[in-house]
């Protein structure tokens, strides 16, 4: 168990460096000049005020100093927590701002996610080998998740939000309620967390809905399903066991699907202007605010790293073989 | 990983390690090809022949296969019909819903949504192509390698995949596409390509993995053959009918990335792509001024395009997996 999980914080060691490391490359060495577009787009008339915004964002890169010492300096403010100062939104750190997008991003993610996972395992659990079920919830299944986030965003803010008119278009929180920790603003909030949240559920629903069944039909298929049933088994019994091995697959699935899941929420929140990451994003990208972007970036990244973690430590409680050191789970 | 070092006499009973359990890929994506080298490893006198004979009776692989054609003639034939160049130039009335003229109405600049349409359904399967395309190599190479060579190769390799595999493609797509100033769809496709190759490169690996101790192999391997022959002449083709699946899960895939990157706004700088509609309609409040027939044409052809290729994956699975046929 201890080299199951060394091995793993190797892998996520690993992968950080190789994600900050990505992360100051690009700036420097795609073709283009991120500092001659940035000048351009602030459209400055005189070349004595043009040439000064040039130089500020040199040193705010630090463009002037050799590479191997850009690299250092990149890494001893970002462990400071020093993400840059961000432009959009002049001159509040980029931390700063992240951190305030941040809880509505999460409280959008993790109900989502943990929801669809569980609601999709149980039925297509449930859905396997019975021909009915299995009829509508295959074809429902594989048109949810075919369809891209945003659209199914799109579709229900139009019926449910603009049509039938129950529930807010866009917004975190009504513009006239300050966020505080009331009942008035938790109201509202959740009333605008609806749809977003129900986007994101059903795309995701279809995608372990299938996996669960397919998964389940091939545990009945296999030898021990096969021998409890000849030795009188009930049913039910059965596909308890066959539902225990196949909720394995699931779970390292999970940990998969998270940069899938993580995209999904983005769009979703630009569908609905949700005051989350993607709604940053989307303002970093319109406003050429490279800082914001790549804070957002490692954000994710460091986010999923942790989500990671938490799905390896539930792998080695549910999977006793993990424990014992037989089997390294997989990888 | 079970490698059995006889193949068995029917396909039935060959040694099956299916991909689902000891493989987290099947859940990647919707629909992973369940039991590849199984099938393939063992086939009939004349494989292509008992395929074709259950390809054309599976009712999946047939709707899924001609939703997929008829769309790509749309996006192929479409654009030639339409005599006016630029899906993007502003011809008729503003706003107006579908009617005789205009099949899909028009946007709040007077752009032929149809026009768009077809122009981005073009645009959406050559992201499809390319960046599947690409994945699919650079996953071949690496599970091969890794599978086959084992050891320090395999260690070295394995790590990679997992590093790649854990950081979000999307997020890393976010920063690159950022960063250039002209984009193309032919670029976007390449770098979908870079970043979405994980999954399937493991689910090689494994396939390689319990093939490469076969007595075919090592024939082989006596008879002199260098890795990358024994690769692409014993060990590749035993698993052809996954690689194609998985060909096909990439293509899907690739689709979904580059839509949601055109919706973040950061798809091609110029013409136009399924994605890059909804983008606009978000953009210009086709949803607060009801103009439902901006936004659902291009969802649902992606929808579309993604379903049937999952589902035409599904028939095929059984065509080429006997243990999935009678169900």
């Amino acid at each position: 168990m201890r080299r199951y999980f060394a091995r793993k914080l190797l892998v996520y060691a690993l992968t950080f460096v190789v994600a900050v490391t990505v992360n100051w490359m690009i700036p420097r060495f795609m073709p283009g000049d991120p500092v001659a577009a940035m000048v351009a787009r602030a459209r400055v008339s005189q070349p004595e005020a043009a040439e000064a915004m040039r130089t500020y964002y040199n040193n705010l890169f630090g463009f002037d100093e050799p590479l191997w010492q850009q690299y250092l300096h990149f890494w001893g403010a970002l462990l400071q927590g020093d993400f840059g100062i961000s432009i959009w939104v002049f001159p509040t750190p980029v931390g700063d701002v992240l951190l305030d997008a941040l809880p509505y991003t999460l409280g959008l993610m993790i109900p989502s996610v943990l929801l669809s996972w569980f609601v999709g395992n149980w039925i297509g659990a449930l859905s396997a080998r019975r021909k009915v079920l299995d009829n509508t919830v295959l074809p429902v299944g594989y048109v949810l998740t075919a369809m891209p986030y945003m659209w199914i965003a799109v579709i229900l803010a139009w019926a449910l939000g603009g049509q039938a008119g129950w529930f807010p278009l866009s917004g975190g929180y009504s513009l006239d309620i300050q966020p505080g920790w009331n009942t008035a603003f938790a109201l509202d909030a959740l009333h605008h967390w609806v749809l977003p949240f129900l986007s994101l559920f059903l795309v995701a629903l279809g995608g372990w809905a299938i996996g669960m069944r397919n998964m389940i039909i091939y545990e009945l298929e296999s030898d021990y399903s096969s021998y409890l049933s000849a030795l009188g088994a009930p049913q039910r019994l059965i596909r308890r066991y066959a539902f225990r091995n196949a909720v394995l697959p699931q779970v390292t699935g999970l940990a998969l699907q998270l940069g899938v899941l993580v995209a999904g929420a983005l769009v979703t929140e630009i569908v609905f202007a949700y005051p989350g990451l993607g709604s940053l994003i989307l303002a970093s990208i319109q406003n050429q605010d490279f800082f914001l972007l790549q804070g957002a970036f490692l954000f994710i990244v460091i986010g999923v790293l942790i989500a990671n973690f938490l799905i390896d430590v539930v792998y080695v409680v549910v999977d006793p073989r993990t424990r014992t050191g037989m089997a390294g789970g997989t990888s | 990983m079970s490698t059995r070092p006889e193949p068995a006499p029917e396909p039935a009973a060959a040694p099956s390690t299916p991909a689902a359990p000891s493989e987290p890929a099947a859940s990647s994506a919707p629909a992973a090809p369940s039991t590849p080298a199984a099938s393939s490893a063992a086939p009939a006198a004349k494989p292509g022949g008992e395929w074709l004979h259950y390809a054309v009776r599976n009712p999946k692989l047939l709707i899924g296969s001609f939703l997929v054609v008829v769309l790509l003639a749309i996006g192929l034939i479409g654009p030639v019909l339409l005599d006016n160049g630029n899906p993007n130039e502003y011809v008729g009335p503003q706003a107006a819903p579908p009617d005789g003229t205009y099949w899909m109405g028009t946007t709040t600049f007077g752009q032929d949504v149809y026009a768009q349409f077809v122009h981005g359904l073009r645009a959406t399967f050559l992201v499809g192509v390319v960046g599947g395309a690409i994945a699919a190599v650079i996953a071949m190479l690496v599970g091969f390698l890794a599978g086959y060579r084992g050891g320090l190769v395999d260690e070295v390799l394995t790590m990679l995949t997992n590093v790649v595999l854990v950081i979000p493609a999307l997020a890393v797509l976010l920063i690159i596409n950022a960063y250039m100033g002209v984009r193309s769809v032919a670029v976007q496709g390449l770098f979908i390509g870079l970043t979405s190759w994980p999954w399937a490169a493991r689910a090689i690996r494994a396939q390689t993995f319990s093939l490469r101790t076969r007595e075919f192999v090592d024939l082989a391997r006596l008879s002199g053959s260098g890795t990358w022959r024994i690769v692409f002449r014993e060990i590749a083709p035993n698993m052809s009918s996954y690689l194609f699946m998985m060909f096909i899960l990439l293509f899907g895939g690739a689709i979904l990335i580059a839509s949601s990157l055109d919706f973040i706004g950061l798809g091609p700088t110029e013409g136009v792509s399924l994605g890059l509609m909804l983008q606009s309609a978000q953009q210009w409040s086709a949803l607060q001024l009801g103009m439902w027939w901006w936004f659902i044409p291009p969802g649902a052809g992606i929808t579309a395009i993604v379903g049937a290729l999952y589902v035409a994956n599904v028939g095929l699975d059984e065509v080429f997996n006997p243990k999935l046929r009678e169900s």
